[in-house]
């Protein structure tokens, strides 16, 4: 952590980090100042005065039944999000791992999902699944199934889900193939010597070996879900229908934009960042077992 | 390979049949986009549309660069392009001065400094988005290139990436710059910079990707279509009610919207995973 | 050019003190080695003199002027450092030119005396190179080159050759001292290697846990060693030492009245290993079993276990015949070879 020779100068420093602690202060730690500021008032409805209500907003959030809903919908998503995108992932990082001739190749025609924006994730699934225009859902009314994601809150939970899981493939693709390269190949060898098929080496050697990475996949897919895919559910709900896809942080969105409820909507914010708070601390956690692993 | 014993006769032939049909699927939305961009209106109004490309690509792209829906997306294209570089430049210079002070000088309150940044790392703009928006409008940067960039300028990421490299650069080459007399701004320019020059283009390809693909806060901050961005103009695109949308165009400029970005990760794609794998440590 | 004076320079990082006062005074044209071994202080000592460290107390001079509160580049020192500390973006060229540039010497100037440098280095061929295409002998030039265009009135050298293989460093000794001499720099030369400090110096500063030892040529050094210490450190293989109580008898201690433990009194003596000569029984003063024989060609070296378990080094001729391993022998040696240390480790006078 520490440089043994260091420059000695009493102004330059602070010159060096004033930028980035102006703009931390300006847009970080003011704005969320003001959210644990507004999540104990209640604005009137003509936003001339506000009341004092203590943890009134937070009370009354905890006992709202579409802020509950959206926890669950959230717990939801996120888990459904992380499975997916991990799990296709993982087979087609073994696969490509198998493969000796072309993986550079099967590499690059798998990392570009990545580069698209979630939003545009979402613009891209929306197309083949619109009820009245999308290929996907015609060919399943033409197979007897009337695909309607508008009307029906599953079949909209599975399209963001796809549309959100698709993106992230990449990210977890690339992970561990990395992590499945990392493994001696003296440790395979041994237990296909010991007489171990390729499945039971997998679940047996491979998989083990590779949690360290399967771990650090897991928080970060979490995150995305939490915070990044705000753009795939504007994009193809819009949190519909009937919230059915409204997660928390598309909630502190229509609460405080759509509904202008801003005392609720901080009182949500808060609550959000004891959730990013945790989650950074579980990730460091494992930081910190990695560097003693 | 160290995954498998070497692998001979069928099961390897299973293996690229495999990946082929995984990458195929993953490449499906693509492809369909871009055939809807290549045919007419009534062609996709009338499901199912076609799976071969049609004559009308120059017309669609045309058509959308020049008019667009709400604005030209040529317009929306450099909007993007000034808040993705104002992004990544502006980041990437802010971080490397402030790793490099909380590096290589002592100093008063610089542990609280560091740790004032880490914070941030908590605070993802989702997560504040009311009050920040609050903040900016009450400088009356709505509508505003310096609105869309400055409020996401700071980064922990970034500046914990350098402070990692800065204390792996050898304490001699600093005491050896300094004997040939040079003082911590010269150090800085001359030796450090370009010795980062690896880690900064991997970091601009990934916070060129980032500020490219932002979505929420161009969304709250432009009102007006001339300052949208292209990754949010393209919902803007669709019309309210029963209308059927302008699918060909829409889906040309959705192309076009992930063409940068995409770009940059297939034609760098070694510093682009460099710049994923340091940007997680 | 310049002289150095060092007067009573102390360093302590908190309140650990790890230099306790050095005084030495170094003459102008002088190559003075600071040997010790690692963690005696000698680093510490030579980044003092760079300014790289702050001096806790006493004064160190450069020519007339006291350089304590001077930034390094205001000393007028140019440094070589253990690893080369090369800027690994830039080419030979502009690793040489770097402190020429930001002293603003001209453009011609500065080509001209990278150009000279490189000359009386050899390294002409490869100033379009980066560091990570030279070899470790070609890189250690390059950072010999950087400290010699600056025309500095001091050289100062950490370990200059220590990642270097055996036989390029006794090339590069050669080389570097050759240099000096010609340039006629005032130099300050930290290694741990006693050859090293031997071959290179007009004069060797020993250090020992914060102390300078014994400062002087490395004759005097070898010759008249200044404490236990010195004796030890300096020659290969090192002074051999004994009890002085066990040589009361044999006759050979004059002029010392008294053996004992109080200051001032003879309690170790010292013997070289080429002072040391087997004989026979009754000339014997010391005798003990060969344990084993390294025949280097040249010379050849005893190791021989005393009665008592102790164990001397003999060297002689390689040659001479030597005694069967395991055999029982006797040494000798004359009075006039003996080193006698007081109590404290302090060399007493003969």
């Amino acid at each position: 952590m520490h440089k043994h020779v260091v420059f000695n100068n009493r102004v330059l420093p602070y010159l060096l980090l004033a930028p980035q602690i102006l703009v931390t202060l300006v847009f970080f730690f003011w704005p969320a100042g003001q959210a644990i500021y507004q999540s104990a008032y209640i604005p009137d409805p003509f936003g001339l005065s506000s009341q004092f209500v203590g943890f009134g907003n937070f009370e009354f959030l905890l006992r709202d039944r579409y802020y509950l809903a959206s926890f669950k919908t959230t717990v939801v998503f996120s888990t459904l999000v992380t499975v997916v995108s991990m799990g296709a992932a993982l087979w087609l990082a073994v696969m490509a791992d198998r493969v000796i001739k072309g993986s550079s190749a099967y590499k690059t025609l798998l990392v570009w999902p990545y580069a698209v924006a979630p939003a545009v994730a979402g613009v891209l699934w929306l197309f083949m699944f619109n009820p009245n225009v999308g290929l996907v859902a015609w060919y399943l009314k033409a197979m007897g199934y009337n695909w309607n994601h508008v009307l029906n809150g599953d079949e909209a939970m599975g399209l963001v889900v796809v549309a959100s899981a698709w993106r992230q493939i990449s990210y977890n693709f690339l992970f561990f193939l990395a992590g499945l390269q990392a493994i001696p190949r003296s440790v395979i060898e041994a237990a296909a010597i010991d007489g171990a098929s390729f499945a039971r080496r997998f679940w047996t050697i491979v998989f083990p070996l590779l949690s360290p990475t399967t771990f650090f996949l897991l928080v970060v897919n979490v995150v995305y879900a939490f915070f990044e895919t705000f753009g795939v559910i504007h994009t193809i709900t819009g949190g519909g229908p009937q919230q059915a896809t409204t997660i928390l942080v598309y909630k502190v969105f229509s609460d405080g934009f759509v509904g202008q409820d801003l005392g609720s909507s901080a009182a949500q914010s808060v609550i959000l960042l004891f959730v990013v708070g945790l989650l950074t601390v579980v990730q460091f956690r494992y930081i910190e077992r990695k560097v003693h692993y | 390979m160290s995954g498998m014993v070497e692998k001979r006769g069928l099961g390897i032939w299973l293996t690229h049949l495999g990946l082929i049909i995984g990458i195929a699927i993953i490449c499906f939305p693509i492809y369909m986009a871009f055939v809807a961009s290549t045919v007419t209106q009534p062609e996709i109004a009338r499901p199912p549309m076609p799976l071969i490309p049609g004559p009308h690509l120059i017309d669609n792209y045309t058509a959308a660069l020049t008019r667009g829906v709400n604005s030209p997306v040529l317009l929306m294209l450099f909007n993007s392009s000034v808040m993705a570089l104002g992004i990544t430049i502006g980041k990437i210079v802010i971080s490397i001065i402030s790793a490099y002070a909380i590096v290589y000088f002592r100093f008063p309150f610089r542990m609280a400094f560091f740790w004032m940044i880490f914070l941030t790392l908590m605070l993802p703009v989702e997560v504040r988005i009311v009050p920040t928006y609050e903040v900016v409008a009450g400088f009356g940067m709505l509508n505003s290139y310096t609105g869309l960039i400055l409020p996401l300028v700071a980064s922990a990421t970034a500046t914990f990436l350098f402070r990692q490299f800065f204390l792996t650069v050898p304490d001699e080459l600093i005491e050896a710059a300094r004997v040939d007399g040079a003082g911590p701004v010269r150090f800085f320019l001359d030796i450090l910079l370009p010795m980062s020059r690896t880690n900064i283009a991997a970091l601009f390809v990934i916070l060129f990707i980032y500020g490219w693909n932002q979505y929420l806060w161009p969304l709250l901050i432009t009102t007006k279509p001339e300052m949208n961005t292209i990754v949010m103009g393209i919902k803007q695109m669709f019309p309210s009610g029963d209308d059927i949308a302008n699918w060909p165009v829409i889906m040309a400029t959705t192309l076009l919207a992930m063409l940068p970005p995409v770009a940059v990760v297939i034609f760098m794609q070694g510093l682009f995973v460099k710049g994923l794998v340091e940007s997680e440590k | 050019m310049a002289k150095i004076g060092f007067s009573n320079v102390r360093k302590s990082y908190g309140p650990t003190e790890v230099i306790h006062g050095v005084d030495a005074e170094i003459a102008d044209g002088e190559l003075i080695v600071i040997v010790g071994p690692s963690g005696c202080g000698k680093s510490t000592l030579l980044r003092m003199v760079a300014g790289l460290e702050t001096i806790t107390a006493g004064e160190i001079r450069i020519g007339d002027r006291v350089v304590n509160d001077l930034e390094p580049r205001e000393r007028d020192i140019a440094m070589v450092f253990q690893n080369y500390a090369l800027y690994p973006h830039m080419s030979v060229f502009d690793n040489m030119a770097y402190g020429l540039k930001i002293a603003g010497v001209p453009k011609a100037e500065i080509a001209e005396r990278v150009a000279q440098a490189a000359k009386m280095l050899e390294l002409e061929p490869y100033l379009d190179r980066k560091p990570r295409q030279l070899s470790g002998g070609q890189r250690q030039r390059v950072a010999m080159g950087r400290a010699i265009v600056r025309k500095p009135s001091v050289f100062l050298f950490d370990e200059p050759l220590s990642n270097l293989d055996a036989k390029l460093r006794v090339q590069m000794r050669v080389e570097i001292k050759t240099l000096q001499r010609r340039l006629g720099v005032t130099s300050l030369y930290v290694t741990h290697d006693q050859v090293e400090a031997m071959t290179m110096a007009d004069r060797i500063i020993v250090m020992n846990g914060g102390n300078a030892e014994q400062v002087g040529t490395p004759l005097a050094v070898y010759h008249k060693p200044a404490t236990v210490f010195v004796g030890g450190f300096i020659g290969s293989p090192p002074m051999n030492f004994l009890q002085a109580a066990r040589l009361q008898a044999s006759g050979l201690l004059r002029k010392v009245a008294e053996v004992g433990g109080a200051a001032g009194a003879l309690n170790t003596v010292g013997v070289r290993p080429e002072h040391l000569a087997f004989c026979s029984e009754g000339e014997a003063v010391l005798s003990g079993k060969l344990m084993i024989a390294e025949a280097l060609g040249a010379e050849t070296l005893a190791h021989v276990e005393l009665d008592d378990g102790e164990r001397m080094i003999v060297r002689i001729e390689g040659g001479r015949e030597v005694p069967a391993a395991g055999a029982r022998v006797h040494l000798s040696c004359t009075s006039e070879h003996l080193h006698y240390f007081g109590a404290d480790g302090k060399r007493l006078p003969d």
